[in-house]
């Protein structure tokens, strides 16, 4: 497990890299789908207007 | 051609008549580089090494100053929608447009280089080949910089706009330019340098009228 | 082409697609992933760090990608007048943005400890950076104007001129000696890259273009929602 972690050595360049990968992507779905949600919402109330 | 060529006329004469351009440009262009001795330091052998880089960035902002007014003031009051009704294609008119900037901003900057190259005691060997470069890669930066002023006319913020999408796009030109100049310094090759530039001072007479012409007319729409 | 114009079937046929493509991209990126970190061998010469490839190919492959889906969504968009193109090229920009900047940042993580440096001016390095400036220079122009419709069409305009980047961005590693190595897998001759290290690439790769698909088809259709309200409000 520790020597997973480790990564041979690069363990503080290989983390971070598949770290911003994740919180970058995941950020951009996160956000786009908020937003998507709050149209939705925001249409729906028009709607019943 | 004769359309070029009194568009061209024209544009020379309001940029003299206004006068301030061409000093501005030139101005700006010595005392941004004579700055930087005054924050380096006055060793001559860092200054010489630094020297291509400082010119070429420099020239290239003083460049970007005037691009802003390039469409400006003829969207301003009227007078693009006027012309681009002429027989005369807009493409031609976009390339005498970039013509009269560049004869008020890039030569202007050709021809005070080598002064101020002194001053950061560039290595004399280079000199053919600093004015040889920004005679090929100025016009360059106008072409370049003409797309970026009529994509942006009328925009919120055009300036900084302007300088965002454009500096981008002049970084090859950068790369080139330095790269013949501080080859030709250390005394080594210049000429492949040299012919990239050309080449994309080429493909920028070919390409850019027509963008900018495009960017043109959908701005008057 | 004109059938997908009517901006009420793209949104039932993504209504369709988005839940088949949300789960591809969600299996095949969590296949790749584990295979990447705990299946795929270590490189000879890079050790561990090899695993970097993983993330950073994959994300520049879709950054080259996406500015290309953008660009021809662009020429639609200024040639055909296809409604729904300006809003597919201006929903793409800011996905393709991000791959990039993942592209970026696991490339300098890569380099340093792989070539002493955090960035170097190479071709291939500067050509992704002028790609990357490029999304945020369009994303820009688009919010620039107060009339929408002279953004859209003036970032269209630019998403087009900044096409010549994609061929500089490729060929890069063969037209100059850059530090950067140079094409494993899109190459003439196949791919020189091992098989036991190209199938957890090439899942990633297929689960990022999947997640492409996803985020693409939600923000079109945040952007159509948002138009309707608009029309709701104003009376178009």
């Amino acid at each position: 497990m520790a020597q997973f972690f480790a990564m041979g050595g690069y363990a503080r360049f290989v983390w971070p890299a598949y770290g911003v990968a994740v919180i970058v992507l995941a950020g951009l779905l996160a956000h786009s789908l908020i937003g998507y949600r709050r149209a939705q919402r925001a249409l729906d109330v028009e709607e019943r207007r | 051609m004769s359309g070029f060529a009194a568009l061209l006329t024209r544009d020379l004469r309001l940029a003299f008549r206004q006068g301030g351009d061409v000093a501005n440009v030139v101005a700006f262009f010595a005392l941004a580089v004579i700055l930087f001795p005054f924050g380096v330091g006055p060793d001559p052998d860092l200054l010489a090494r630094i020297a291509a880089g400082v010119l070429w960035v420099t020239a290239l902002l003083a460049a970007l100053l005037s691009l802003e007014r390039l469409f400006d003031a003829d969207y301003q009051d009227g007078s693009l929608e006027a012309l681009s009704l002429m027989p005369v294609p807009l493409e031609i008119q976009v390339l005498a447009k970039c013509a009269a900037h560049w004869l008020t901003t890039g030569l202007p900057l050709t021809i005070i280089a080598p002064l101020l190259a002194l001053v950061l005691h560039f290595n004399a060997a280079g000199y053919p080949a600093l004015i040889a470069a920004l005679l090929l890669g100025t016009p360059v930066l106008s072409l370049i910089g003409a797309i970026g002023a009529a994509l942006t006319l009328g925009a919120r913020r055009a300036g900084v706009l302007l300088s965002l999408l454009v500096l981008p796009l002049y970084i090859p030109v950068l790369i080139f330019g330095v790269a013949a100049s501080e080859a030709a310094a250390l005394g080594l090759h210049s000429r492949p340098h040299l012919l990239l530039l050309a080449a994309l001072l080429a493909a920028s007479l070919a390409l850019a009228p027509w963008a900018a012409a495009a960017a043109l007319r959908q701005a008057l729409e | 082409m004109q059938r997908f114009a009517n901006p009420a079937r793209f949104m039932r046929l993504s209504a369709v697609l988005l839940p088949w493509c949300a789960t591809a991209a969600a299996v095949l990126i969590a296949i790749g992933f584990y295979g990447a970190l705990f299946i795929a061998p270590p490189d000879y010469q890079q050790g561990e760090a090899v695993k970097i490839m993983y993330v950073h190919v994959p994300s520049a492959w879709l950054a080259s990608l996406v500015y290309a889906v953008m660009a021809v969504a662009s020429a639609v968009a200024l040639i055909w007048r296809h409604p729904l193109a300006h809003i597919a090229a201006e929903s793409a920009a800011p996905i393709g943005a991000c791959f990039t900047f993942v592209c970026l940042a696991s490339g300098s993580l890569w380099g340093e400890p792989m070539w002493g440096t955090w960035w170097v001016w190479d071709a291939r390095l500067t050509s992704v950076l002028v790609l990357f400036f490029l999304y945020l220079g369009f994303i820009a122009l688009a919010n620039a104007f107060d009339d929408r419709t002279r953004g859209s069409r003036a970032a269209a305009i630019l998403a087009i001129v900044g096409v010549v980047n994609l061929p500089i961005i490729k060929f890069s590693v063969d037209w100059w000696n850059t530090l950067h190595q140079k094409a494993s897998v899109f190459r003439m001759g196949g791919p020189t890259i091992a098989i036991s290290m190209l199938w957890p690439l090439l899942v990633i790769a297929a689960g990022f273009l999947f997640l492409f698909a996803v985020l693409l088809m939600l923000r079109m259709r945040t952007a159509l929602l948002r138009a309707k309200l608009r029309a709701l409000r104003f009376g178009t």
